[in-house]
């Protein structure tokens, strides 16, 4: 069963949207509510990164017997330093992200924390892709 | 704590509807970081203390469920905003004290830090 959710760029109004349907599509589907902190604070935090550093993308939730997915996948314009990006504290966010309480370079490794399994694709220039998995 | 007691300590004012006076917290983080927000609480009693007053923070309070938010400093958020804590059933209360002193009061009464 996929759910997708368009996320765009620098629109910090309907930023936390996908991630509020995503938590609602779980609830609904009566998944435990550790699980779906889990997967909230992960979609959550992939959806501001795609909204704050992307030319826009989306968010995918994958739900099959076992197993939760997550994907972030943005339209660009890619990680120079993937290793960097992953770095707690290492942020290439604006002052006004930071004033809006993101931007502190905690997102990644966030998503990290959460997931049972984590794994990130970029190219600078390319398109950035985030997939996450939860065991349930 | 109940909720009636954090809004006399801190002299609140009441931002919305969403809210039950005898509804009990036992915690509270005081952050401008939604990220720490999201990273170090695990309890829904947990009360967030913060100067931010952005759609998102009402977000991360409903990634996590959290049910109330304190603003300090007499910071008060737009109508949209206000209007989605409603939605999520998150309390939205205005202290005009800063962070450092609504935390100390509440801290002077009883309610910890999380672990």
């Amino acid at each position: 069963m996929r759910f997708e959710y368009t996320v765009t760029t620098q629109n910090f109004t309907t930023a936390g949207e996908a991630s509020s349907n995503t938590k609602k599509t779980l609830k609904l589907l009566g998944i435990d509510s550790k699980i779906i902190r889990k997967a909230s604070i992960m979609a959550y935090e992939a959806e501001m990164n795609i909204a704050i550093h992307s030319e826009g993308g989306k968010i995918l939730l994958d739900i099959e017997p076992g197993l939760i997915t997550i994907t972030a996948l943005d339209q660009g314009p890619g990680i120079e330093n993937i290793d960097l990006a992953m770095k707690e504290g290492y942020s290439t966010a604006p002052h006004e992200i930071r004033e809006m309480g993101f931007g502190a370079g905690m997102g990644l490794p966030n998503m990290r924390r959460c997931a049972d399994t984590f794994d990130i694709t970029s190219n600078p220039g390319g398109k950035t892709c985030v997939v996450m998995t939860l065991t349930i | 704590m109940e909720l009636r007691e954090i809004i006399e300590l801190l002299d609140c004012d009441i931002l919305n509807t969403s809210f039950e006076l005898n509804r009990n917290y036992e915690k509270a983080f005081g952050s401008d970081l939604m990220s720490d927000v999201l990273a170090f609480i695990h309890d829904e009693t947990t009360v967030l203390i913060t100067g931010l007053v952005n759609q998102q923070v009402i977000r991360t309070a409903e990634m996590i469920d959290l049910k109330l938010i304190v603003f300090v400093r007499g910071k008060v958020p737009a109508d949209e905003v206000v209007e989605l804590a409603d939605n999520q059933g998150i309390t939205l209360l205005s202290t005009k004290a800063s962070m450092f002193d609504a935390a100390g009061i509440l801290f002077e009464k009883g309610l910890r830090g999380i672990d």
